[in-house]
């Protein structure tokens, strides 16, 4: 602590950054929301070269460097790849701790796709467990049309 | 290759709520790692400042800080992301063939903004940054992998926060030195299972900085120099989801690249200390294996041998590691001051004895994305 606290005042100024932005969401990404708000439907990217599945979709595949212009519908089921029970609060979340985290590998995707797991008690959590998804009644064209994963 | 020497080093001691402003932290370690040196900044070439927008809360905020860095009239660039790839930056920037010196600092204060929150700006917008996730509840995905792929139990995780604050005791720069047991580590509040309170980093403020040269550079100075022997980066996906978040792969391949450079055959014998980015407990036991101290999935097996401990054949994290001081942008860069402190002999209390070659590692990016590996010596 610096030394200067003895005979000066320490004054803290605060701010605030709150700044409106927007994210074109892109084709591929533009895709899968919609799929997702109109049909309740996952739908991915599949990469000529490795033949693996994006969902979310990625215009190209990292690994390969290569243009994925392939579309695949995966199913809204899959297996928990791994989870956390959030304990703490914080304004960026979107609803209130505890929160459940979840990697769900679709049947179908090759990766897995980040959501909350709901209708499950903490104790009840298992890597390896089917999940399925569960959308949100009104939908606008987000992740969050997802409401969550629960227990298939 | 040219060969790049570490000459001068310097860092302010890591705190919550440091009163200083970034300009006075960075002013602060920049002097010290000039007289560390034995030279003035007129001895510097060109500079290389490490900052994070969000985290100063204000665009461009590389350039804010750049008087305290000492620039005027010099050639400066910035890097956004973790010290050690400011100091791979500096490096380069002298064989590049334009520079004899650089000079490189970095400065973070976690405590001035709101960590859940920023940590929650690095992911994707569109995907995952709505969900609420942050460093900490991601982190907690991969420690579950982890446990998953290598049967590691919470318990030994715990053996990393034992160990490093345990270790911290010797540093007058760490922010958390503690004695604490397994058993305090498993009692802690869980903040992002299987995360508690003390297998998380603390918030910290702080700033580190070091002066590379080549040999021409070096007769600038007074210090003797420590030479950078190996380096190695590598990035691996950014979407989590995309990558295997238990295997670091790209930690395996930079410090793969490290070890050719500096002719290291077998890590856990040439090695004499480790500092790595151990952010989260778990994160350790997975850079052991990354880098290959043990074999993949074995990372408990190692720290339970006492291998790593600071009586053992390799220490690693004599200083008490991140998870005892985590200013972000900072601790890889400190990581790096303390290999060369090391080598140097010059670690006072935390000194491994005999000392001559050792690891720093710095990482970026959500869950170690990317990953800095630097091997020096004297
Ligand atoms: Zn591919």
């Amino acid at each position: 602590m610096a030394d200067w606290k003895e005979s000066v005042e320490n004054i803290v100024y605060s701010g605030r950054i709150k700044v409106p932005y927007k994210w074109y969401v892109g084709e591929v990404g533009s895709r899968f929301l919609t799929g997702l708000r109109d049909n309740k439907e996952f739908w991915g990217t599949k990469c000529p070269k490795c033949s693996k599945v994006y969902v979310p979709p990625v215009k190209n595949c990292g690994e390969c460097f290569a243009l994925t212009n392939e579309w695949v519908k995966v199913k809204d089921t899959g297996t928990l790849e791994s989870f956390t029970v959030v304990d703490y609060s914080h304004a960026m979340q979107p609803v209130k701790a505890p929160i459940i985290y979840g990697l769900v590998k679709l049947d179908g995707a090759s990766g897995s796709i980040l959501h909350m797991i709901g209708n499950v008690k903490r104790e009840d959590l298992k890597v390896g467990m089917k999940v399925k998804a569960v959308f949100a009644d009104k939908r606008e064209g987000t992740i969050l049309d997802i409401k969550h994963f629960a227990p298939a | 290759m040219e060969k790049i020497a570490i000459v001068g080093v310097g860092q302010t001691t890591y705190e919550r709520s440091k009163i200083e402003t970034f300009d006075e932290l960075v002013f602060e370690a920049a002097t010290k790692a000039l007289k560390d040196a034995g030279g003035e900044i007129g001895d510097i070439d060109n500079i290389i400042t490490v900052s994070n927008d969000f985290w100063d809360g204000r665009t461009i905020s590389s350039m804010a800080i750049q008087d305290a860095a000492g620039s005027w009239g010099k050639d400066i660039s910035t890097v956004e992301g973790d010290g050690t790839f400011g100091a791979l930056y500096g490096m380069m920037r002298i064989l590049s063939g334009s520079f004899n010196t650089t000079l490189v600092v970095s400065h973070m204060k976690g405590s001035e903004s709101i960590m859940n929150l920023i940590t929650n700006a690095m992911f994707d917008p569109i995907y995952q940054r709505s969900l609420g996730i942050d460093a900490t509840s991601s982190a907690a995905l991969q420690a579950r992998m982890y446990m998953e792929m290598s049967g590691a139990k919470e318990e030994d995780l715990a053996l990393v926060s034992v160990k490093n604050h345990k270790n911290a005791k010797n540093n007058p720069f760490a922010q958390l030195p503690m004695d604490i047991t397994v058993d305090d580590v498993m009692k802690s509040k869980r903040l992002a299972d299987p995360l508690k309170v003390l297998d998380c980093s603390p918030i910290s403020d702080g700033a580190a900085a070091v002066v590379l040269a080549n040999e021409k550079g070096l007769k600038r100075f007074k210090k003797d120099p420590v030479w950078i022997n190996g380096v190695g980066h590598t990035s691996d996906s950014y979407t989590l989801g995309y990558r295997d978040l238990a295997k670091p792969r790209a930690l395996k391949d930079a410090s793969q690249k490290a070890f050719k450079m500096a002719g290291i055959k077998d890590p856990l014998k040439e090695l004499d200390v480790c500092e790595l980015y151990d952010a989260y407990s778990y994160m350790e036991l997975m850079w052991y294996e990354g880098i290959g101290l043990a074999k993949e999935g074995k990372g408990a097996e190692l720290i339970k041998s006492g291998e790593t401990g600071i009586d053992g054949s390799l220490p690693v994290n004599p200083s008490g590691g991140v998870i005892s001081a985590h200013p972000v942008l900072v601790a890889g860069l400190a990581r790096l001051i303390e290999a060369t402190l090391q080598v140097r002999g010059e670690a006072d209390k935390r000194q491994i004895k005999g000392a001559k070659t050792a690891l720093a590692q710095g990482i970026n990016g959500p869950c170690g994305q990317a990953h800095c590996v630097f091997v020096v010596g004297t």
